[in-house]
């Protein structure tokens, strides 16, 4: 977690009117979220499993994508190591826009139970995230919820997100 | 005046000390009872100087002089069937000794016994590298490097393992925090961003029992989540359930596009399996 | 836009302009082959591998050091995170390892029950593995299937002890819970499930023309390499050394127990792969054999020795002196005596071995975690040169290798 002292959207709460274009262009991005297969530590196990048949990940028409300049969605999965903070900078930046991030497990979210001198304490110190899971390792009942949670969120904005840069710094 | 903390050993201590409490020590038992023991010790006896030997829960303890340490490894693995060398590894004794105890774990499959080498090397010493003998070396010499600290030499590579390459100081010995001294909190920071981002995204949050509700603009309580930056310091949210989908679904001309999930059509398993 | 950051693009791996014409590829820290974190530096001459270095520490979270600064009990769960695979089989590991230390045992019904825990890991482990290796040599249908054996293994974990993958179900002197109602019923059941759908991805992978020609004579570990590099557990067995713990070196109660050890001559992944499946069966074996020992065992489940070990919840509610010492254990932690233990388990990945150095205080002096699977990464320096690019991925998967071990 990060003390950050930038106001994320200066018009957020207010409810937002969206087009029909708007509707149209976020129901097409919210039904086939692509991830980036992320998973860096014990949640990424987790997340396979979702993948597998019994949770089946594949019914919200994600597909999950190796390369970071195919998809739309970032699951964090596991710890987040000062040595692999660079890295993950840069995946990031690959993927282009629109792009939301999901924190997957304690890990992700704090830093986890590893309040040690190689952990980043959150994997928002490096990235802006949009939904935190808590767990650990988070159920994959979890990580579908979240997702769904995520779908919710992408159907209320205005799908021209040009005019709202989620900036870190 | 604030008291003084050591800094020679800043792990975690117990609060209340016990100051009449005698620690007993882990039971050390006969070599003699022992006979594949014995008949190792005596041999290597002939070989190199041994400073003390017992035996310790199914361990032979061999305490040696440092410079013999390629001599007993080499002997015990040609001669004495020791075929696995199974553990290298250092152990901080600065504060109480001036140096570091290195640590041999060597396993005979053919005898099924354990050895431990133990030899210690004081603060700015080296120690040849056991390399040529057992190539798993070249990995935990490069470890116990960057862990403390102890340089080898004649090593092929030695560089850090599992820090980053540009890390200061080696994390392991106990003059060094659990959270990391003032460049590594601030690493990945300095390293994507730069140095001026520092006060932009703020200091590690370390404090694990710190209960601030906010302390940012974002947590909100479980079960009364808001979008990000709503205002929640007033503390009356509203209550958010649980909703898998918007409610009554996503309408688009006047057809839905998102269906509202129905729970009573959903299906309760009598039995899982 | 994009945001602002000092990145620069990073352009320095790959280098077309040396005169020995071979190309350096980074088999970067993030790769879909689902290993974790592992970077490679590979020099290649074609699609041949002639220099290899694997980098770790991408995943280093200073597991070492939390067990300077943490008691015994607490440290418990921390272990779990190392091999997360087969969590219980690192508690285990650890558990016993503080139990020599302090000179005690734990009851007959604990053993059987972690023995249970173990194996039915050491099958949960062996489907992932079977899962992932055959997902990235190109089976991907296999690992649909062995998820879903994997589903049924963990419903059983978590009906004993509420989760599914992160379990802390072995505790230092027992284990805390006892098996619910009709757990070995299911267990059982699952036994037989699981006997009868291995048959299946045998037949679907042993003798397919692919598989045997992705894995035969590749990533051959001759054994004087194996034994340089400290390979242990089925990567060594696969290079024909009889070694096992649980058959030489017993612990627990696998002297007791029946089973075989397989063993493969031939040195690559294929035989690799062969002691993998039988490992199965033999798990199955001994879990068939555990259940009635844990009907014929005694209730007790954690040691008696309360200078150590706090007493069950029952008497903690009801007596004085249990609640009294409870509470001294858990909030200044137990003192184990002085000395160096070194112990060491069969986990599904080889030999797993605690180093605990105790100075008396509640906190380890020093506390190292021997994983096999550091060893076996360091072993694809020594392996890889000579492979295609193709094999690289297949003897990756085949020396099955976990992050969180590696790294710690």
């Amino acid at each position: 977690m990060a003390q950050h002292k930038v106001n994320y959207f200066a018009e957020s709460g207010t409810p937002i009117k969206l087009t029909t274009v708007d509707k149209i262009v976020n129901f097409g991005r919210s039904n086939s979220l692509w991830p980036m297969t992320y998973g860096l530590a014990c949640c990424a196990i987790e997340m396979m499993a979702t993948g597998g048949s019994r949770f089946d990940f594949d019914r919200f028409g994600t597909i999950f994508r190796a390369s970071p300049r195919q998809s739309d969605v970032i699951v964090v999965a596991g710890t987040l190591t000062k040595k692999h903070a660079e890295f993950m900078r840069r995946l990031y930046d690959q993927m282009p826009d629109p792009k939301w991030v999901i924190s997957m497990g304690s890990c992700a979210n704090t830093g986890g139970m590893f309040n040690t001198y190689a952990t980043v304490q959150g994997v928002d110190r490096i990235i802006p995230v949009d939904i935190y899971l808590p767990g650990c390792a988070p159920r994959p009942e979890t990580l579908q919820y979240a997702l769904m949670m995520l779908q919710q969120k992408i159907r209320r904005e205005p799908s021209n997100m040009a005019q709202k840069a989620k900036r870190l710094i | 005046m604030r008291s003084y903390t050591p800094k020679d050993d800043v792990q975690q201590k117990a609060y209340y000390k016990d100051r009449f409490f005698v620690k007993p020590p882990v039971p050390k038992s006969d070599i003699a009872n022992d006979e594949i023991f014995s008949k190792d010790l005596n041999s290597i006896k002939n070989i190199v100087n041994i400073l003390d030997s017992y035996v310790e829960v199914e361990h032979l303890v061999l305490v040696i002089n440092p410079e013999d340490n390629y001599k007993v490894i080499s002997y015990l693995n040609k001669s004495l069937n020791y075929d696995f060398l199974v553990e290298l590894t250092a152990v901080d004794y600065i504060a109480k000794r001036g140096g570091f105890e290195i640590i041999y774990e060597l396993l005979s499959t053919s005898k099924r016994k354990r050895i431990r080498v133990k030899t210690f090397i004081k603060f700015s010493e080296t120690i040849q590298s056991v390399e040529p003998l057992f190539r798993m070396a070249d990995w935990s010499e490069r470890e116990m490097f960057d862990m403390y600290g102890v340089k080898v030499i004649n090593h092929p590579n030695l560089r850090r393992i599992l820090m980053p390459n540009d890390w200061a100081g080696h994390p392991l010995l106990k003059t060094y925090p659990l959270h990391g001294d003032e460049t590594g909190s601030w690493y990945e920071i300095d390293k994507i961003f730069g140095k001026d981002a520092r006060e932009v995204v703020g200091p590690e949050l370390r404090d694990s029992a710190c209960v601030e509700r906010y302390d940012t603009d974002r947590f909100a309580r479980l079960g009364h989540e808001v979008s990000k930056g709503t205002p929640i310091s007033q503390g009356n949210e509203p209550d958010t359930p649980i909703r898998y989908q918007e409610e009554g679904g996503v309408k688009l001309f006047g057809k839905k596009l998102v269906t509202p999930f129905d729970e009573i059509e959903t299906v309760h398993l009598k039995q899982r399996k | 836009m994009q945001q602002t950051n000092r990145l620069k693009p990073f352009f320095e791996n790959i280098n077309f302009e040396r005169e020995d014409n071979t190309m350096v590829v980074n088999f970067g820290p993030q790769h879909p082959s689902a290993h974790g974190q592992l970077r490679l530096m590979l020099e290649l001459q074609g699609e041949e591998v002639l220099k290899a270095t694997p980098d770790i520490g991408y995943l280093h979270r200073g597991i070492e050091k939390m067990g300077e600064n943490m008691t015994y009990n607490e440290f418990l769960p921390t272990t779990d995170r190392m091999d997360y695979i087969a969590s219980s089989s690192n508690n285990y590991g650890y558990a016993l390892a503080i139990e020599k230390l302090l000179g005690i045992e734990a009851p007959r019904r604990a053993e059987v029950i972690r023995t249970m825990l173990i194996e039915l890991n050491r099958i949960i482990s062996h489907l992932f593995w079977l899962a992932t290796h055959a997902l990235d040599v190109g089976a991907m249908s296999i690992f649909l299937y062995a998820f879903r054996e994997r589903e049924y293994a963990m419903d059983l974990m978590e009906d004993y002890c509420g989760a599914r993958l992160t379990h802390s179900a072995v505790r230092i002197g027992g284990v805390p819970l006892d098996l619910p109602k009709n757990w070995t019923e299911d267990l059982l059941k699952f036994t037989q499930t699981l006997e009868s759908q291995i048959p299946i991805y045998e037949g679907l992978l042993t003798k397919n023309r692919i598989w045997k020609m992705r894995l035969e004579n590749v990533g051959v570990i001759p054994e004087e390499m194996a034994k340089s590099w400290g390979v242990t557990g089925v990567a060594l067995r696969g290079s024909g050394v009889k070694w096992d713990l649980r058959k030489e070196m017993p612990y627990g109660i696998y002297a007791e127990l029946d089973f075989d050890i397989p063993i493969s001559d031939k040195c690559d992944s294929y035989g690799r792969y062969k002691c993998y499946m039988q490992e199965m069966y033999e798990s199955s074996k001994i879990l068939k054999q555990l259940i009635p020992m844990y009907k014929d065992s005694d209730t007790q489940l954690m040691a008696h020795n309360p200078e150590y070990i706090s007493a069950p919840k029952e008497e903690i509610m009801t007596q004085n002196y249990s609640l009294m010492q409870h509470f001294v254990l858990v909030t200044q932690g137990m003192r184990p005596p002085v000395g160096e233990v070194y112990v060491a388990t069969e986990s599904p990945k080889g030999e797993l071995g605690f180093y605990i150095v105790s100075d008396g205080s509640a906190y380890a002096y020093k506390l190292k975690c021997r994983a096999p699977s550091f060893f076996h990464t360091g072993l694809l320096t020594d392996l890889l040169p000579g492979h295609q690019l193709a094999d690289v991925v297949t003897i990756i998967g085949s020396l099955n290798i976990v992050f969180g071990e590696i790294d710690r």
